[in-house]
């Protein structure tokens, strides 16, 4: 049986969305009490301002707020922000300047790939190959220069994977067209634990970390297969050949690895190998990652569509519409789905036999930062703020 | 590291036996690659921080030499110092920060983010600082002091004193070292009616050899050394593609920016490479940054030495996406571009073209010449 490896985590600290798509990587909260409706002046908690662009998600854990951002007249200036979750005030802010190329498409940007936190720290990774572990108060416990380390790593387009924690071991993915790698780096330290070789093309999923059979795996996924590895050895696991986005994250449970692209397909992973259950092309998306939530498979498609399938077979329940394009990846909490838009609309639809839009709320985009979820209330940003929505 | 810390106290100006946070910088300053190091840096880190005030200055100081690894270190322990020390009503040093910001002797990252908190403590510091930084050694400080002055030459100019303005503009184009402000400034003098050179001012590279075309397909060819790549006889065209005597062009680019489309100048080709040969006379020779941009796969070598290389196709060109530090001889240098196209059909994906230029640490042109040997009859 494949389960979210954080899910105890979950239960633990069920106010906290630590990292990206929050506990257990699925997008799920286990918030009863959620907004439906807010607006410009309705519905938010607080807002703060934000120095600069950024596509990474905020994160939440022991009553803060952690956000990335960038400034500079070439991104160069790469933040980190802590904010008091309950009334947004600003607590710290920590600077550093990269060390890496800040050369991207022009829809991302350095502030890309979302941090993720521990009861310790939060680590935040930009595009630029810096990375820092900052503790709740923002001391600095350990910083590396990816990019002074492997100074071959290469990306004109803007690198986005965002780092997740595994225990004591934060997943990394630098799939480049130069050193390509992906890692586990000690979150005590800041030293490598592995560090393993990947295929010469750029890619931007994120890690996901499940458990199978009694072990715990680190999934990455990348244009040509989908790998498990140990994340405390990175010893390889399994992997499954095939052709898969490289901007979703694969999602596991129930006994299946769910991973997009042209065709969603679902895998059933053994200790050695992993076989197809199904896979279905009219599930497959681009961008936005899939959702697993009891027994169902929540799919946002390029067309807008969001899709309901079943998921240990992939037969479709039902489609409802959500304006696009969607970027951000969709939450589940409270029995609705939240499906945000890059223009700052979010669809909110009422989960259950049949989809029921509850309501479509506007803020000002761009937003294409997935939303986190704690406490009540949905956290959004934007390149200019950070929007706490609830009461 | 007792030593070491002994001469870093010194050199950062700490009060004699004050050894603890000598130590701690030294410690922050010794991080590595891979990690190496972090642990010993925790510590010292918090051993700076816990200082407060009087150890901002030596923080700063301790940018100094230390790479950029290092200096993100330091940078957090500033702000670490500086935000705690507001929070707590503790003053902060302005004095002091001034004195370290008009210093031109301090790394120039670190006089920024001295001049950033002194901002916070005396937002009339610009206006005694910036007008004398429009030729500072710092790129950032440079950057603010250019941005200020072409404030005041718009205002002139809003004001209807043209020739003033002109003048000013001109003055600051000299000292403007970003592309994008000197750009502008180009643009505003051309609508003036005064033209400037942009190759000259951004030190780009104007006469190439260009050499094609070599086999490509498949992208096979970017790890295959041809025949440039070892040795070059201008006289004697290598064998290129599918066996044909390749073809030596010399071309010189008349764009303003050095761009040196080989669509144009060569036709277009796919699943090919044109190598770019240029030869510099360097009157003195030094430190160097060779700076190149391209859409394509590029390698690229600086006197017979590989320096760089990208296997990377259309992701966008950009003026000084890759960077190669080294240094030139005095006299004769050789600079050579491998240009890789593949064979993608999408319209977004025909581009094979590239500029590269010879400029110092700030993007100033250094002083050299085109002596590339004309191409044979």
């Amino acid at each position: 049986m494949i389960l979210p490896a954080l899910a105890l985590a979950t239960l633990a600290q069920a106010q906290d969305w630590p990292q990206f798509r929050g506990p257990g990587g699925r997008g799920i909260s286990a918030e009863a009490e959620l907004p439906v409706e807010w607006g410009k002046d309705k519905g938010l908690r607080w807002t703060a301002d934000l120095p600069g662009r950024g596509l990474s998600s905020p994160i939440v854990a022991g009553g803060r707020v952690f956000v990335t951002a960038c400034t500079g007249p070439s991104q160069e200036r790469l933040h980190v922000l802590a904010f008091d979750a309950k009334t947004g005030a600003e607590l710290w802010r920590r600077t550093f300047a990269a060390t890496g190329s800040t050369q991207c498409n022009n829809k991302t940007s350095m502030a890309a790939p979302t941090p993720a936190a521990d009861a310790r720290a939060v680590f935040a990774l930009f595009a630029t190959g810096d990375l820092a572990a900052l503790g709740h108060d923002g001391d600095l416990l350990w910083y590396r220069s990816l990019v002074g380390d492997y100074p071959t790593i290469g990306n004109n387009v803007g690198m986005a994977a965002s780092p997740v924690l595994a225990g004591d071991a934060l997943l990394v993915a630098m799939e480049n067209v130069g050193d390509s790698f992906v890692a586990g780096i000690d979150a005590r330290t800041g030293t490598n634990l592995w560090k393993r070789e990947r295929l010469q093309k750029i890619n931007w999923c994120t890690p996901f970390v499940a458990r199978n059979d009694g072990r715990t795996e680190a999934l990455f996924q990348s244009p040509n297969e989908i790998t498990a590895f140990d994340p405390a050895t990175g010893s390889r696991l399994w992997s499954f050949s095939g052709g898969f986005a490289t901007i979703p994250s694969p999602v596991a449970g129930d006994g299946l690895v769910l991973a997009t692209g042209g065709t969603l397909t679902a895998l059933r992973p053994g200790r050695e190998q992993a076989e197809k259950a199904w896979a279905e092309k009219a599930l497959g998306t681009a961008t936005p990652s899939p959702t697993l939530h009891e027994g169902r498979l929540y799919v946002v498609n390029s067309a807008g569509v969001v899709i309901c399938a079943d998921a240990s077979t992939g037969e479709e329940r039902w489609r409802a519409r959500s304006k696009g394009p969607h970027s951000a990846s969709p939450v589940i909490a409270a029995g609705r789905i939240y499906v945000l838009s890059d223009a700052g609309e979010t669809t909110v639809i009422k989960l259950g036999d049949e989809p029921e839009t509850l309501a479509v709320n506007v803020l000002e985009g761009p937003m294409m930062a997935s939303p986190a979820v704690s406490g009540g209330a949905l956290f959004l940003r934007s390149d200019k703020r950070l929007y706490c929505i609830g009461r | 590291m007792r030593n070491g810390a002994i001469l870093l106290a010194a050199f950062l100006g700490l009060a004699a036996g004050d050894d603890e946070l000598g130590r701690a910088l030294a410690r922050i300053r010794a991080v590595e690659r891979e990690g190496a190091g972090n642990g010993e840096a925790t510590g010292a880190w918090k051993t700076v921080v816990a200082r407060g005030p009087e150890a901002m200055l030596p923080a700063l100081a301790a940018f100094d030499g230390a790479g950029p690894r290092a200096a993100n270190w330091l940078r957090a322990a500033v702000d670490a110092i500086g935000e705690k020390a507001l929070a707590a009503k503790r003053p902060l040093d302005a004095k002091g920060l001034e004195a370290f910001v008009a210093d031109r002797g301090h790394d120039g990252a670190a006089r920024r983010l001295a001049y950033d908190w002194l901002l916070r403590l005396d937002p009339s510091a610009p206006d005694r600082l910036l007008p004398g930084m429009l030729d500072d050694p710092g790129r950032e400080l440079r950057r603010d002091a250019v941005a200020r002055a072409v404030e005041a030459a718009q205002k002139r100019l809003k004001d209807g004193d043209k020739a003033a303005a002109a003048d000013a503009f001109r003055k600051i184009f000299a000292c403007a070292r970003e592309p994008d402000q000197v750009n502008a400034i180009a643009k505003t003098l051309k609508d003036l009616g005064f033209g400037v050179d942009l190759r000259a001012h951004y030190g780009f590279i104007d006469r190439w050899l260009l050499v094609a075309s070599f086999d490509n397909v498949g992208m096979k060819g970017f790890d295959v050394a041809y025949a440039p790549e070892k040795e070059l006889d201008p006289k004697a065209p290598p064998a290129g593609k599918d066996g044909q005597p390749a073809r030596i062009v010399e071309h010189t680019t008349a764009d303003p920016h050095g761009v040196v489309d080989l669509n144009v100048v060569l036709g277009k080709e796919k699943g090919s490479i044109a190598y770019a040969l240029a030869s510099v006379e360097s009157p003195s020779g030094g430190p160097v940054e060779l700076r190149v941009a391209t859409n394509n796969a590029v390698k690229v070598f600086l006197n017979g030495e590989l320096g760089f290389f990208r296997n990377e196709y259309h992701h966008g060109m950009k003026m000084d996406q890759y960077v190669l530090r080294g240094a030139l001889r005095k006299g004769r240098n050789d600079v050579l571009l491998k240009i890789c196209q593949n064979e993608q059909k999408e319209d977004w994906a025909q581009k094979w073209s590239f500029q590269a230029r010879l400029c110092d640490g700030l993007g100033g042109a250094i002083p050299f010449k085109v002596v590339t040997e004309p191409a044979p009859k």
